[in-house]
């Protein structure tokens, strides 16, 4: 798929044709009766120091992409190609190893840190699994990571739920950034924080992308949030990636009708323009993605859709320069 | 953007951090441990349960002294003649009394060493086989529940680590051991354990051992499958710990609670069903301070215990308040370890 372009920047992450399949067992033999295609052919490339963004509604897949890309869940097919060596082939051990570049945060703050280890147990860990460092330089370096995302060293020995949801957030951070990590999958790290702190935790992120260069993966479903951090932008639909592009291209000129849907969902904070804002509502339902519908997954919710948009799945096409879109009413120009 | 929105949206988070002051024993304990420990010396329930409780440990702990041993094997249960009627409380020892406790003579004023309790049919004396029982009950309780416990946790942590066919197996064995009903199992099990063995504590235990771990292994794997799916698990995952660790440092230690609010209720329950098999001759020999065993000695006299009433009541009592006093202990455990019920004291 020609979804790699830009030859001058580096790549950090390549993901080629990436599937994950989660078997539907049924009987007393569990004979395997199908598949819930979670994410089902997708592929992007994220550059070195960037932000992708990735968007799609409740049950799309975006979190599972992040899972299986960090291999969390084994991949059903496809590659992950990160630092020239695809992840998806690596023994589990040399997997382990490779985690120490490779990071995610949690979309639950309250969830996402074990209730029964302090801080510095939870910070720590990473260290200390991988021997890095003895107990004084542990004590030192979580001190040191706490102090980067902006809490004070002294909560070390606290425990989680003493803490706020937005310093539970950073606590989490900060355990991703002890290993010094070249990528972090961020999933929904925001959404369950309250407004305010949303823009903290925000900013903290881009701060930290700017002082240790990092290269983050953004799944979020709030837009106005992706728009922020995000460089370039992927919508996701039923497991796979409808639109890519950079993010002024992809709010300014949306090409498909997903992605028209969801940015006209979007509230605009001027009242002038917000009167005039035109909504695009999509009839139905998300289609199981045990059985997607034939030929172009959205067929069945798209207002645009025409005959063989019910018959033959869209390729991905680069319309534009460095804009991607699967869909059978948008055309390459030129 | 970026900058405007820093300047105007940054808070000090700090101040709103909750202020509370831990002690040193809080940090040591970790908060669960603690909090779960304070609630169970501020709960109305638990208390009344670590009182029961308290006594009872009192009493196994000072039987030499509260019913000096006859012979070199003090859970023999001294008897006075051989007479089939009971004897209420306060008769007089007539053949063979035993050492007298040195507390007798300060209290009582008098060398004369009474039943306390009565004697049973068969002139055994209750106040000694109640005393000594309580050790009996106490190590039936603690070691059968200690052993199933272990069986118990083994195999559920086992089936919900590695899952898939070993889970099936495992699982599939513990409903065969469930399908059967408890005591009747037990019953056959210690009854063919007996010639094995010999007559005494080791058939039922055994026997109680074999069909009660079974709870532990539902409950600890159910436990296990649910925490394994926590997102805390998961970063584990992330940041490369190995799956030993994850199991004893993340999975396990928030898993394990309700199967020890199981553990500590089940005690009282062993306790009696060790003495129903005790009561129906299986178990103990003839003579063994055992509760089970001196309700036995009554099986006789049913009909008449307006009379008698002593014979039964002694044992009986102990055994509720035994159980009781388990069943108490695990409640309030149970309560104090619901986080629906923190903050709530």
């Amino acid at each position: 798929m020609g979804v790699t372009m830009d030859n001058t920047r580096e790549i950090a992450l390549h993901v080629e044709g990436l599937k994950k399949y989660f078997p539907i067992r049924r009987g007393i033999f569990q004979s395997h009766v199908g598949d819930v295609k979670a994410v089902d052919g997708v592929s992007f490339d994220v550059y070195k120091g960037e932000t992708l963004g990735l968007v799609g509604e409740s049950g799309c897949g975006k979190t599972t992409t992040g899972r299986t890309i960090i291999r969390l869940y084994e991949p059903t097919d496809g590659k992950v190609i990160f630092k020239g060596k695809d992840l998806a082939k690596l023994s589990s051990n040399e997997m382990r190893h490779m985690r120490k570049s490779m990071q995610m945060i949690f979309q639950d703050p309250y969830a996402s840190l074990n209730p029964r280890m302090s801080v510095f147990g939870i910070v720590g860990e990473p260290l200390e699994v991988f021997q890095l460092a003895n107990r004084q330089e542990r004590r030192e370096r979580v001190a040191e990571l706490l102090e980067l995302v902006g809490l004070n060293p002294d909560f070390m020995t606290r425990y989680p739920h003493e803490f706020s949801g937005g310093q539970r957030q950073r606590i989490g951070l900060a355990r991703a950034l002890a290993l010094n990590p070249d990528l972090v999958v961020c999933d929904e790290p925001i959404s369950a924080l309250d407004v305010s702190i949303q823009a903290q935790v925000v900013n903290l992120l881009e701060d930290l992308q700017d002082k240790l260069g990092l290269t983050y993966v953004f799944i979020a479903h709030d837009l106005s949030m992706v728009r922020h951090i995000s460089d370039r932008v992927a919508v996701m639909y039923l497991g796979k990636i409808v639109e890519l592009t950079d993010r002024s291209t992809l709010y300014a000129n949306p090409l498909h009708p997903y992605t028209q849907a969801l940015l006209s969902a979007v509230p605009v904070p001027d009242p002038v323009i917000e009167e005039k804002r035109q909504r695009i509502l999509l009839e139905g339902d998300l289609p199981s993605p045990a059985n997607p519908p034939k030929g172009c997954n959205f067929n069945t919710r798209c207002p645009k859709a025409i005959d063989i948009c019910h018959e033959v799945e869209p390729e991905m096409v680069e319309v534009q320069p460095n804009h991607f879109c699967a869909c059978h009413l948008v055309k390459p120009v030129g | 953007m970026t900058n405007e929105t820093k300047q105007t949206l940054v808070i000090d988070e700090e101040q709103f951090l909750p202020r509370r002051e831990m002690s040193n024993l809080e940090r040591w304990l970790g908060t669960d441990t603690y909090r779960a420990l304070r609630g169970m010396v501020t709960n109305p329930t638990s208390i009344v349960g670590l009182v029961l409780l308290g006594l009872f440990l009192f009493i196994a702990l000072a039987a030499p002294i509260l019913a000096p041993p006859i012979s070199s094997n003090p859970y023999q249960i001294p008897r006075d003649g051989y007479g089939s009627v009971p004897k209420p409380p306060g008769t007089l020892w007539n053949s063979r009394q035993p050492e007298l406790p040195f507390w007798w003579k300060p209290i009582m004023g008098t060398d004369q060493w009474v039943h306390i309790m009565g004697t049973a049919s068969g002139q055994w004396d209750i106040y000694y086989g109640v005393v000594w029982g309580t050790r009996t009950a106490l190590q039936v309780g603690l070691l059968i529940t200690f052993v199933g416990a272990a069986v118990g946790i083994t195999i559920g942590a086992v089936s919900a680590y590695y899952g898939g066919w070993l889970d099936m197996v495992l699982m599939r064995i513990t409903d065969i051991f469930m399908a059967f009903p408890f005591m009747l199992a037990a019953m056959t099990l210690s009854a063919v354990l007996t010639p094995v063995l010999g007559k005494g504590l080791f058939p039922p235990m055994i026997a109680l051992m074999a069909f009660g771990w079974t709870g532990f292994a539902r409950l600890l794997r159910s436990d296990i499958l649910s925490v394994r799916e926590r997102e805390y698990v998961l970063a584990a995952q992330v940041i490369g710990v190995k799956d030993a660790r994850i199991l004893f440092r993340h999975i396990l230690p928030n898993a394990i609670f309700p199967t020890l609010v199981l553990g500590s209720m089940r005690i009282g329950s062993y306790v009696i069903t060790f003495a129903g098999l005790s009561f129906l001759g299986i178990g103990a020999e003839v003579g063994y301070a055992d509760w089970g065993q001196l309700l036995s000695f009554a099986r006789a006299w049913m009909t008449n215990l307006g009379e008698y009433w002593y014979i039964v009541i002694f044992p009986g009592v102990a055994l509720v308040l035994f159980t009781l006093s388990w069943n108490l202990v695990g409640d309030a455990l149970r309560d104090v370890l619901d986080p629906r019920m923190q903050g709530s004291r």
